[in-house]
């Protein structure tokens, strides 16, 4: 397997788009292929610009994904794009429509858009994410657009890992601007408000406008008015993610920023794996089960039941 | 989490746009708990191909009612094979509006089922999971 993983990243990195599909498949399942192909890869990537799209369902992002990737092309970008799309938790399947919304781009051979089911992986969709778009990087993609669904906590992350985070809001959805409150906000590094051709895009924009101004921060979170589906703003949002990028490439940002997100993956990946051992162990002989039991009988408490999973 | 999902490739060539057919067969293969690409109406065979070397599918379904399905369908599986795609490493398959004289010569050149208009889901369904149930790899 070893040497097979050797010559398949050897392809891959010949620009070989074939061996770049195979060896996303198995990042995704996170097999020890994937794992050893992201060993050789790590060292390839770092040169492409991240960036992460987060917003509730519906506000656009798949739209504006697409318009986007046609502008960054116009500019002479190479692309890669990950649509990530829940999986349903009843039947585990999934259906993944993204291509649907940029169908020129997919007979454009610098574009690559792979579309994933998040698959219900404890803890494990941002790691997984990182790993992909750490493929696409190394493959010399010059942008990685990633789109979720920024519906829970791993969603939101995936977007967060990025270099970029872009979180997409609408007017007239009520509960967006709640989400901002609720900490959404902390994670965005441009913010658009799409469906700007839609009454009440001014009101949300002044709301934003003032909190981003409450914020205070060192860097002035921009505001974005777009129309994805009229094209329009599209020019401007490409600006916003090119000043923070070069926001991030200073010499003061950059180590901090680069450390940080390593940070973040290595914790994230020791998390799962972790994780991941105690449940394995626990599940086959049954112990996860009988402290479980033990819990919703109200004979043990669910600190003593977590402590005691770890422990044994 | 372990690498057994089946993804699926479900595209409409050519330039008729009646996908509830193909949507039917989408939404089945989802709910059977496969990860199914749908790509949508009106798409060329290069753009079929392209979408299954970037998604890297086990399985591709075509959906045709226009009739030009011997002229589309040999210029998908050449657009497989110019993106190393052989017709043996995917399940190929087609429904739709698809005459009895023509089955034999779209099984020559790869397509493992034609499915006709009054198929029931759960057929194609067993069909892909028997297939996926036999890969050597044991992806089922
Ligand atoms: N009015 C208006 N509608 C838009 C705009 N952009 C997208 N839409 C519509 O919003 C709907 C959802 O668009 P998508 O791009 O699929 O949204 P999404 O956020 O990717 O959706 P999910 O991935 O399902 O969460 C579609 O019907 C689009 O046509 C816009 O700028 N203005
Ligand atoms: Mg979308």
């Amino acid at each position: 397997m070893a040497a097979d993983v050797d010559a398949l990243v050897e392809r891959l990195l010949t620009g070989n788009r074939r061996a770049l599909s195979r060896t996303l498949t198995q990042i995704e399942a996170d097999t020890p292929a994937g794992r050893q192909a992201l060993s050789l890869l790590h060292p390839r990537s770092g040169r492409a610009h991240t960036v992460g799209l987060t917003g509730s369902a519906g506000s656009g992002k798949s739209t504006l994904v697409g318009a986007l990737a046609r502008e960054l092309r116009r500019r002479g970008r190479t692309l890669g794009i990950v649509a990530i799309d829940p999986t349903s938790p009843f039947s585990h399947g999934a259906l993944l429509g993204d291509r649907i919304r940029m169908q020129e781009l997919t007979s454009d051979r610098d574009v690559f858009l792979r579309s994933m089911a998040t698959r219900g992986n404890l803890g494990g969709l941002a790691p997984m994410t990182a790993g992909v778009v750490t493929a696409l990087d190394a493959f010399g993609k010059d942008v990685v657009l990633v789109e979720t669904v920024g519906a829970g906590q791993d969603e939101v992350e995936v977007a967060a890992m990025a270099d970029t985070t872009v979180v997409v809001l609408t007017p007239g959805s009520g509960d967006d601007v709640q989400a901002m409150k609720a900490g959404i906000m902390e994670i965005a590094d441009v913010l658009v408000v799409n469906k700007s051709d839609l009454p009440n895009a001014d009101l949300l924009a002044r709301q934003l406008a003032s909190i981003v101004d409450a914020a205070h921060s060192e860097r002035r979170t921009p505001i974005i008015r777009t129309a994805s589906a009229l094209n329009e703003g599209i020019e401007e949002l490409v600006e916003a993610l090119d000043e923070h990028r070069a926001y991030i490439s200073t010499p003061q940002v950059q180590e901090a920023h680069r450390r940080s997100q390593a940070r973040h993956q290595v914790l994230a990946l020791a998390r799962q794996r972790l994780l991941d051992r105690v449940v394995a162990a626990h599940r086959e002989d049954g112990r996860l089960d009988e402290l479980v039991a033990d819990v919703a009988a109200r004979r043990l408490d669910p600190h003593t039941a977590a402590e005691a999973l770890i422990r044994e | 989490m372990p690498d057994d999902k089946i993804r699926v490739l479900i595209a409409k060539p050519g330039l008729d746009g009646h996908d509830r057919g193909a949507k039917v067969v989408a939404r089945a293969l989802r709910d059977a708990g496969m990860e199914v690409i749908y790509t949508g109406i009106r798409q060329t065979p290069e753009m079929i191909a392209e979408a299954a070397l970037q998604e890297d599918v086990d399985v591709v379904g075509l959906s045709i009612l226009s009739g030009a399905h011997m002229e589309l369908f040999p210029r998908v599986i050449s657009a497989l094979r110019e993106r190393e795609i052989a017709p043996d490493e995917v399940l190929l398959f087609a429904g739709g509006i698809i005459p009895d004289a023509d089955i034999p010569q779209l099984k020559e050149i790869g397509f493992r089922a034609i499915f006709g208009p009054g198929t029931s889901t759960e057929d194609v369904i067993s069909f892909v999971r028997e297939w996926a149930g036999a890969r050597p790899d044991g992806k089922a």
